[in-house]
């Protein structure tokens, strides 16, 4: 039963292109996959917003919206009076942006201006093509995953870059500079710290990435590499380094709405504003599910009695997961200093990322290691990252006292 | 081979158009398409990694390099008229790029080269060939871990404002 | 043509491209840039004969074209390095006023 519920997608996608002509097929194949993941993951961006700013809300202690209900319509016999809790709350936002009126600053580069949003958007959709989403659902397989998931991601540099400069203003640039300085720190700790597991694995597959961390250790605690002492600190520096990539608060210094206008956004309104927005969430979604592929188990079940749930379910359910931390993170932290940012990633993520990369090749190295053995292993990997850690958090905090708040 | 032909039309005509334009943001964005075309190139041929390696580094590293220079050289409008000098210096171009374009075209039809593998595209995967780096290449690795940690520095080094008076 | 020449072909304009920004622009980024694609161009003649050679497991073509990536890495970083350099001492990029050391 359950092995029939994990290949029922790719039942449905084969009857669909049996219906082709056999010339056409291929194309078909491959237009469903896009076709699929643009409908899931427009539909997960969706619920992403409506979730993020009720979440918020609460954090805040108010509501969110929740006003949003169905439009009475006079084809229906009847209309629903019931709210719906707010949840139409995505489509009416699209409504309201489609609707919005564009405009193009009269001195912008008009190419660029409206190329960025586009590149975008594009761009940050790239990374799907090589998550694998369950046990046997992987849009694309390829040997070199891994990388072609970050070379997807750098592009989305350029349209940011194209966004400052196509506006011709100033302060569009400077943002759209500062967004480049912060997406060039922090790509360097996010991939660091993704070459342990390729290390300890032995492949830039996704989906064999995946496989390696099936099984369970006295029958309920799984092979993540996030329960691993050198697994752990890369699963950490990795959500900090997605952070900042995704733009996210704390790390939301380019568009700071509270401070700055809106960065190298400035100039964009109506849909295109929504494109970037969109781009933000599809990107923050990708890493997600990298980390998520990567650290946490990818399709595989928490416990062997729950694998009955489909893999693909599981997948969708660690993805939420992690949106929900980056929400309550959101609603937690204080927006750091421009300076702040660069020092963490320089003097802190990126040595500490190296120094788990030795932990890495260690636990490579030593596969064979059981019995009073084993817990020497545990012992070793774990003192190889937080002792380090420890001095580097001393030195680095040695000179600053504790903030203290007088009016709080 | 139709794929090909497109490839590498795109890409000529990206990299033609960059050198034409007078602007020179969109000389560089036209230049990364160039290089994002010669990716899509290595990927035809069947070399995954070196066509990802092409777009992390060209698209993703190289580019932020240039676009940052060109801001940080940038002077006042680009539209003053082109001198004498510099149109010998073009015409010149042409004529010499033409001139080698001419003979490596008469070299490549007139000598006969005879195809070994044709489909499918040869598989070197990615752990064979990073056998193939950490063994017989390891000192070639080494060399250009060192070459790149040099050449960062001494970037740093020429770049730097050593002096507050030298600062523009 | 065979799918080699043809392969030959587009590096060789590519090759002319590059040859003829580098020769005719008097902006000295541009040149650099010139310079970039024409290395470009002979990677693809790597990647080629790799494809088309009679040892395509050997990887040989790859690694160099890997390597050839690294090294035009550090020289783009170096170049772009020295026109700043040169511009904040002489407040211009153009390569024709560069000539202090002219004989």
């Amino acid at each position: 039963m359950s092995d029939f519920l994990e290949v029922i997608p790719l039942i449905a996608r084969d009857w669909i292109v049996d219906l082709f002509p056999a010339q056409l097929q291929w194309l078909v194949h491959h237009l469903i996959t896009i076709a699929v993941i643009l409908t899931v993951f427009g539909t997960f961006f969706a619920f992403t917003t409506v979730a993020e700013r009720k979440l918020l809300g609460r954090l805040q202690n108010r509501l969110g919206p929740n006003r949003a209900g169905l439009p009475k319509l006079s084809i229906l016999p009847f209309h629903l009076k019931h709210k719906l809790w707010g949840l139409t709350q995505p489509f009416a936002d699209a409504v309201k942006a489609l609707t919005k009126e564009d405009v193009v600053p009269d001195a912008a580069d008009k190419v660029l201006h409206f190329l960025a949003p586009v590149c975008i958007v594009a761009f940050s959709l790239l990374g799907f093509a090589v998550l694998p989403f369950g046990r046997a659902l992987i849009p694309v397989e390829l040997d070199a995953a891994l990388l072609y998931f970050f070379a997807a991601g750098t592009a989305t540099e350029l349209a940011i870059f194209m966004a400052g400069w196509g506006s011709r203003n100033k302060y569009s640039l400077l943002a759209a500079m500062r967004a480049l300085a912060q997406l060039i720190s922090y790509e360097l700790p996010l991939i660091l710290s993704v070459v342990p597991v390729v290390l300890v694995v032995g492949t830039l597959s996704l989906s064999e990435i995946a496989a390696a961390q099936g099984g369970w250790t006295l029958g309920f605690l799984p092979h993540w590499h996030v329960f691993t002492p050198w697994g752990f600190a890369g699963f950490i520096i990795f959500l900090i380094a997605a952070l900042a990539e995704s733009n996210r608060s704390p790390f939301d210094l380019p568009e700071a709405e509270s401070e700055l206008i809106a960065g190298h956004l400035t100039e964009y309104s109506g849909f295109k504003y929504a494109l970037f927005f969109m781009a933000e969430y599809f990107g923050l979604t990708a890493l997600s599910g990298l980390g998520v592929t990567i650290f946490l188990g990818g399709w595989q079940a928490p416990f062997a009695f729950l694998e009955f749930i489909p893999s693909y379910l599981w997948f969708m359910i660690k993805l939420a997961g992690m949106i929900m931390f980056f929400i309550w993170v959101r609603g937690t932290l204080l927006r750091l200093r421009i300076d702040q940012l660069t020092r963490l990633s320089w003097q802190f993520l990126v040595p500490l990322a190296l120094i788990n990369l030795v932990n890495g090749a260690f636990w490579a190295l030593t596969p064979d290691w059981t019995g009073a053995m084993l817990a020497a292993r545990w012992g070793v990997s774990a003192a190889i990252v937080v002792i380090p850690f420890l001095i580097l958090g001393r030195r680095l905090s040695g000179d600053r006292t504790p903030r203290t708040y007088r009016y709080a | 081979m139709i794929a090909l032909a497109i490839i590498a039309l795109l890409t000529i005509a990206a990299a033609s158009a960059a050198f034409l334009l007078r602007n020179l943001i969109h000389s560089a964005l036209l230049l990364v398409g160039a290089w994002a075309g010669i990716a899509a190139f290595y990927l035809w041929a069947g070399a995954e990694f070196v066509a990802f390696a092409q777009v992390l580094v060209y698209v993703g590293a190289v580019s932020m390099v240039v676009l940052f220079a060109v801001l940080l050289t940038r002077q006042g409008a680009t539209t003053a008229p082109v001198e004498y000098d510099s149109l010998k210096r073009a015409v010149l171009g042409f004529i010499t790029a033409g001139g080698v374009g001419g003979l490596l075209f008469g070299a490549i039809l007139g000598s006969p080269l005879d195809v070994h593998t044709a489909n499918p595209a040869p598989a070197v995967s990615v752990k064979e060939l990073g056998l193939l780096l950490m063994g017989p290449h390891a000192a070639a690795l080494l060399i250009v871990g060192v070459l790149l940690t040099v050449a960062l520095l001494g970037a740093v080094v020429i770049a730097a404002v050593d002096k507050p008076e030298d600062a523009p | 043509m065979s799918p080699l020449q043809l392969c030959l072909l587009f590096s060789s304009l590519l090759f002319c491209v590059g040859l003829a920004g580098a020769l005719s622009r008097s902006n000295t980024i541009l040149v650099l840039l010139g310079i970039e694609l024409m290395l470009n161009a002979a990677n693809l003649n790597f990647i080629a004969f790799w494809r088309y050679g009679p040892h395509p497991e050997a990887g040989t073509g790859l690694l160099f074209v890997l390597f050839a990536i690294a090294v035009a890495a550090a020289e783009a970083a170096v170049g772009l390095a020295l026109i700043i350099a040169i511009h904040r001492h002489r407040k211009t990029i153009r390569l024709q006023e560069a000539n202090s050391l002219k004989g």
